[in-house]
């Protein structure tokens, strides 16, 4: 099947690129892995869960899908993108098996992962990630077990704490890498957005209203336990991160809920060699891209989280953007027609900087967290590769991430480097002692996402099988 | 002493088919489209499969499809537990690829 435009990726920014895109008239398909739009951060409940809370998420997130129902954007969701390829041809494992769609223009819109530094038992069943837990709340209407204590940085923690004691669990500690005065020079930046400020206000209020401690410039030293995560022990930290040698607390947990940050995945646009540069705030490596999202590929477009973290809000007004900036290269707006509908969200977006910024900071890896893992703890959780054994690649000749890979295997299981990638990345290049930049970054290649080979070839029979006529003699 | 759940919390909707699920010949209940991932942990079964190299517990960590710590076998096909949906009579084993 062809089409005018293909876009991967329905949460906010690729769910408004389609809207964009359409709205001028190019025929657009969407595939998202979900079954529903919205992204992570506008995760639809799913549809046995009980009383869906009314929340900002929420309202958005059913504007968008009502929107996306309501345009003539082919919509294929739950669909695994596995390959896309040049002319832009994609290929996706779908509930009928593989389909594919050719498009000239494909915007990649594919979000962001967590970042979890990791720390001796961080591998133990009950042990989640702090999106994990959103996830639970917005779409599961679940939470972990209790006494939870949650720990990492950004606003998640509070949103979480919040969202664990509104659901009726029991928190035992909110852990904060950021000091009370971090917080307090990143108001004034927050305040950009007031209903955003009024929301993680909100958050605190409900934290300090049940007596829950909140530790601030502290982290998860260690989690104990046998066959689950019984026992989280916590010290305080320096403004990197780095542990002070000041006194460790410990609290016994039915869950640790963690999370450092967002990594952008960019898989697209690494796919295809697209110029990228790495962006500490961003959270990792990010396509180099113009105003409006195009990428250094021809008709190769990205935007939201994905392309470096900026949140929700920005993410709406750059899926806009590159949905837009799709449709004038297509030759379906006019100069005039696309400055009017662009000019909006350009100065939009400009205003939202400060905030995303903000934000970005509170998040950003810290150099002494990953100086903190241990040698002996697992860094590559497919492959059960250490910190110790990164290190020692790095003796034996490893110079970048592709090398390390080749020598340990760290980044070669499943998750195809993506929950260790940019851990693994920071320690080679320590122990080399070069910037982060000088390991380089690991190679995509097809398959974007594991897909089982059984699914992917459907069910045939030995007929089916077309057999040649035999050769003349 | 702190008194530990073993697991997982869920409220289903009051409308939700409730059905029966096996994990290792054991018998859990669960909304029907729930994600699997959920299910499990709400039935208090934490521990999924065992890492192959170092053979440690490892149970689901992202809950959005990306770590893939949650890959087991469903109905005899190795799946995403956070990404499969409940259904009736489903077959689940604990164990993930060797």
């Amino acid at each position: 099947m062809k089409s005018d435009l293909i876009v991967l990726g329905g949460g906010p920014a690729g769910g408004n690129a389609a809207l964009a895109a359409a709205a001028a008239g190019l025929s657009v398909v969407l595939f998202d892995e979900q079954p529903a739009a919205g992204g992570q951060v506008w995760r639809a409940p799913w549809a046995g869960k009980a009383d869906p809370h009314d929340s900002p998420e929420r309202r958005e997130g059913d504007a968008l899908r009502d929107a996306l129902a309501s345009s003539p954007v082919d919509l294929r969701f739950g669909r695994r993108v596995w390959s896309v390829g040049r002319a832009f041809r994609v290929d996706a494992l779908g509930p009928d098996g593989n389909e594919w769609v050719e498009a000239p223009r494909l915007i990649a819109a594919t979000g962001a992962h967590e970042r979890v530094v990791p720390f001796p038992g961080w591998t133990l069943p009950g042990v989640i990630g702090l999106a994990a837990a959103t996830v639970l709340l917005k779409s599961h209407a679940a939470r972990p077990a209790g006494p939870v204590v949650v720990a990492g940085c950004g606003p998640l923690l509070a949103a979480v704490a919040a969202g664990i004691l509104k659901a009726g669990g029991d928190v035992a500690a909110v852990v904060d890498l950021a000091s009370a005065r971090d917080w307090l020079v990143a108001v004034p930046h927050l305040a950009s957005r007031p209903s955003l400020l009024a929301q993680g206000l909100g958050w605190t209020l409900k934290i300090a209203g049940r007596g829950v401690p909140v530790l601030f410039r502290h982290a998860v030293r260690r989690v104990e336990g046998a066959e689950r995560a019984e026992r989280v022990v916590i010290a305080p930290v320096d403004e990197t991160g780095a542990f002070t040698g000041g006194s460790e607390r410990s609290f016994e947990i039915g869950s640790l809920v963690v999370g450092h940050g967002l990594v952008p995945g960019g898989e697209v646009p690494r796919l295809f060699r697209a110029k990228t540069r790495f962006d500490r705030l961003r959270g990792g490596h990010v396509p180099e891209l113009d105003a409006d999202g195009r990428t250094s590929i021809a008709g190769l477009y990205a935007a939201g989280d994905g392309v470096g973290i900026k949140g929700a809000a920005a993410a709406v007004l750059n899926g806009t953007l590159a949905g837009l900036a799709a449709a004038r290269d297509a030759g379906r707006l006019s100069e005039s027609e696309w400055r009017k509908r662009a000019e909006p969200a350009r100065t939009a977006a400009a205003g939202l900087a400060p905030f995303s910024d903000a934000i970005a900071g509170l998040m950003a890896l810290r150099a002494g967290q990953v100086a903190s893992v241990p040698a002996e703890t697992v860094v590559c959780r497919c492959e059960d590769v250490t910190r110790g054994e990164i290190e020692a690649a790095a003796v034996a000749g490893a110079t970048e991430v592709n090398q390390l890979k080749h020598f340990t295997r760290c980044g070669m299981g499943p998750c195809q480097g993506r929950m260790c990638g940019e851990t693994a990345a920071e320690i080679l290049a320590r122990s080399l002692g070069v910037e982060r930049e000088a390991v380089g970054q690991w190679t995509a290649r097809p398959p974007l996402r594991p897909v089982p080979l059984a699914d992917l070839l459907g069910r045939f029979d030995y007929s089916d099988i077309p057999i040649p006529k035999p050769a003349p003699l | 002493m702190i008194e530990r759940d073993g697991a997982f919390h869920r409220r289903a909707a009051p409308g939700a088919r409730m059905v029966e699920l096996t994990v290792d010949g054991r018998a859990v209940t669960a909304p029907e489209g729930e994600p699997l991932a959920t299910a499990l942990a709400a039935a208090g079964i934490l521990l999924l499969r065992r890492s192959p190299r170092a053979g440690a517990p490892r149970g689901a960590f992202c809950f959005m499809g990306v770590c893939q710590e949650c890959a087991i076998f469903v109905d005899g096909a190795l799946r995403q537990a956070c990404m499969t949906p409940v259904a009736a009579g489903m077959q689940v084993e604990l164990r993930g690829v060797p």
